[in-house]
């Protein structure tokens, strides 16, 4: 297997783009990543997205977008898995590159929710937990993640106070990025006086929906460095799935997914969970980035919400975390969020991420899920000296 | 010959009855969370679009002290027309006197149709063929039990009589602008009872892009900035937006206070801005420059530029001012309200 290298990275701001449909999106952000390389032919695309058929009318992504951004015919596909959409993109080109099957591929994500009514978005979204037993009956992704949540907190005596500091995190971090849907501070006190979206999760614990359309080009690492100077290698990839309806798992305050995909990415990294830098977690609620961060194998059960309280979350803290704002504040295309978070790392490891770098991040992890769990997929990368 | 319309007279009404936004927000559930206004005023039993129209054009009349007959044109702009075919403003123009020589319209675009009246009869004014214009601008809005639009959804209205400026008009004309473009954020079907809406769609892409376009050219066409208006009045479908549009726009809260009338009353659509642009008129002094903004769903802005002239202050008596028209109010529940809105159908 050849190892893979991200040469360069696109993106768009986050937030609600009225006047871009999702085409221009998705070239807006494909023609600065094609800039940056300077390649001069693109083997393959994959195009990471969750709900275009329901929000445009609009599937075979593939055809569409390699068409729009003036592409000499390449294999071009839709890649789809909910949330985790963006991530299983790039694992889609990270096989293709590794495998030898394709030199220069580009691999992107987008999303454009801002197309149909707030209940449209919901159900759009509800379509990747289980029709039958779940969305059918009117449970949404906060519902289904208010449940997780009171069950976490009966199970290891977690504060709301305490969870809380994860989307207080997020803020504080998005702050600082010129291209977070919400770049502003938030307080403990104003996510406790947000109104409840579904009991026990309020307001700000939650993700929003959001348009954007973030890229990756790959290639292999050893023709890396013809295109830039600072390649950022991809040097683990594990994806898992587990049941998609919640009341056929054991354990809802662990996301076995998350676990497995995780394990499987350290392993080809040949990286433990301590030597990680920095990490895109998925803080679609915050108890799902909570778990997130336990499941990685960066806190002990029970145990994260305290340790981001305590600080270690922040830049200079144990590990860092959604240095641009995760989900919650940087925002969540849904099918883009992938891709966003892999683009954030590689700005890391390059040492362009601003005023949130983390000085010296030799590792960067990120982690993608589809639905509650249901999907879970963890990318570790490296910089390369 | 002056190039400038004029206002000659002026009145508004706005019905008694208030129903406060908490006590819809208990109705659908909605205890503690956000409401766009404090109370909406709502038309009574025995009121519609038409009766609030001859209510603010009579008050409009004594204040213009002239003979309905010399009134030449009679716009309603509204779209809360109590008839889907046949004039309102007939009813109006007969209850007033100004018939039967007389050019009658009901004019529709949404919250901005009275501003199209506007538009309208300063053109008539202007080109001499009319002595006296009346545009009204009123509604009886609409919103569907439970929508977001029903804590909002107003009634009330008010009245301008233009003719060419003179020592007699209150207020001069001395610029305007309509910005139009096709932005479909809010409509009504035919045969509907209630309006839809594209929700935060109506906000930036609707919205605030149409009113900060229209003000910024009106702006820019004069020469003029926001500290050379002494007041501003903007669309106020709820109580945030027209004072985000003015900090947008580098307006002060002092400058839109007089007329932000829309957390005592609520939307009254085509009526929002022009009563509050009553409102306005209300304390201005001569010399005063005003900034009217109205902004119509479908979508579009229309910006004026109005000065006050000295007779003002001899027509404020004894014509009952807008503020001390919403002062007179008297608290429903939520049964008495969907009675008198025709909410309840066998």
């Amino acid at each position: 297997m050849r190892k893979v290298a991200v040469i360069a990275i696109g993106y768009t701001k986050i937030k609600e783009h009225w006047n871009l449909s999702i085409r221009d999106l998705f070239t807006e952000a494909a023609i600065t990543a094609l800039n940056e390389a300077a390649i001069d032919r693109v083997d393959a695309l994959y195009v990471g997205n969750m709900a275009s058929g329901y929000c445009q009318h609009q599937e075979h992504l593939g055809a569409l977008m390699a068409d729009y951004m003036g592409l000499k015919s390449p294999p071009a596909v839709k890649i789809e898995a909910a949330d985790a959409s963006g991530g299983m993109a790039l694992r889609e080109g990270f096989q293709a590159v590794a495998s030898g099957l394709h030199d220069f591929v580009v691999v992107g994500g987008v999303e454009k929710m801002s197309d149909v009514l707030t209940s449209d978005v919901t159900y759009a979204i509800a379509m990747g937990a289980d029709q039958e037993y779940e969305a059918f009956i009117g449970a949404t992704f906060a519902a289904l993640s208010a449940m997780v949540k009171r069950i976490y907190q009966h199970k290891y005596h977690v504060s709301d106070e305490l969870i809380a500091t994860l989307p207080v995190h997020c803020h504080e971090m998005a702050s600082k990025n010129p291209y977070a849907q919400y770049p502003f501070k938030i307080t403990v006190e104003q996510v406790l006086s947000s109104p409840f979206v579904a009991e026990p999760l309020r307001l700000l614990e939650c993700s929003s929906p959001g348009d954007g359309a973030a890229i990756l080009i790959l290639c292999p690492l050893e023709k890396a460095r013809n295109f830039t100077d600072t390649p950022v290698e991809i040097a683990g990839v594990g994806a898992a799935t587990d049941t998609i309806a919640l009341y056929q798992r054991d354990d809802l305050t662990t996301f076995k997914a998350i676990i497995e995909a995780a394990n499987m990415a350290y392993k080809m990294a040949r990286v433990e969970p301590g030597e990680v830098d920095v990490a895109e977690i998925h803080d679609s609620f915050s108890i799902t980035g909570i778990i997130s961060l336990e499941d990685l194998g960066f806190f002990e059960k029970g145990e994260a919400a305290k340790a981001i309280y305590e600080g270690e979350v922040a830049p200079g803290g144990k590990i860092a975390v959604n240095t641009f704002g995760g989900l919650k504040a940087r925002g969540h295309p849904a099918g883009a969020t992938g891709i966003y978070q892999a683009v954030e790392i590689v700005k890391q490891l390059r040492g362009e991420a601003g005023k949130n770098q983390v000085d010296g991040a030799e590792i960067g992890l990120t982690q993608n899920v589809g639905g509650v769990g249901g999907t879970a997929i963890v990318h570790i990368f490296r910089r390369l000296r | 010959m002056t190039k400038e319309a004029g206002i000659i007279g002026y009145g508004a009404y706005i019905p008694m009855y208030r129903i406060k936004a908490s006590e819809i927000g208990k109705i659908w559930g909605n205890h503690n969370g956000h409401l766009p206004v404090m109370e909406k005023a709502v038309a009574g039993i025995d009121e519609d679009l038409v009766t609030i129209s001859v209510e603010a054009a009579k008050y409009a009349i004594r204040r213009a002290k002239i003979d309905p007959k010399e009134i030449g044109a009679v716009y309603i702009g509204t779209e809360s027309k109590p008839y889907a075919v046949k004039p309102s403003g007939t009813i109006v123009a007969e209850a007033i006197g100004a018939t039967p020589l007389v050019v009658t319209a009901d004019f529709e675009f949404a919250c901005k149709a009275g501003t199209e009246a506007f538009q309208a009869c300063i053109d008539h004014v202007l080109s001499g063929r009319i002595k006296y214009a009346m545009a009204i601008g009123a509604d009886t809005a609409q919103g569907r039990p439970g929508d977001q639009l029903e804590y909002t959804a107003a009634s009330g209205g008010a009245a301008f009589i233009f003719t060419k400026k003179s020592d007699k008009t209150l207020a001069y004309c001395e610029g305007a602008v309509s910005f139009v473009t096709d932005t479909p954020d809010f409509w009504r079907r035919a045969h509907e009872h209630y309006p839809m809406h594209a929700e935060r769609f109506t906000g930036e892409p609707a919205y605030f892009h149409h009113i900060i376009s229209s003000v910024k050219t009106l702006m820019e066409n004069m020469g003029l900035r926001p500290s050379d208006f002494k007041y501003a009045v903007f669309h106020q479908p709820n109580a945030k937006f027209p004072v985000k549009v003015a900090k947008k726009l580098g307006f002060t809260m002092d400058q839109i206070k007089p007329g932000l009338l829309s957390p005592e009353i609520g939307n009254c659509y085509a009526g929002s801005s022009l009563v509050g642009f009553a409102a306005t008129l209300d304390v201005a002094n001569p010399g005063d420059r005003i900034l009217l903004a109205s902004y119509g769903s479908g979508a579009g802005s229309d910006a004026f530029s109005f000065v006050v002239q000295d007779i003002i202050l001899e027509k404020r008596n004894p014509i009952p001012s807008v503020r001390s028209l919403i002062k007179v109010r008297r608290y429903i529940d939520y049964s008495i309200y969907v009675k008198f809105r025709g909410k309840i159908r066998a």
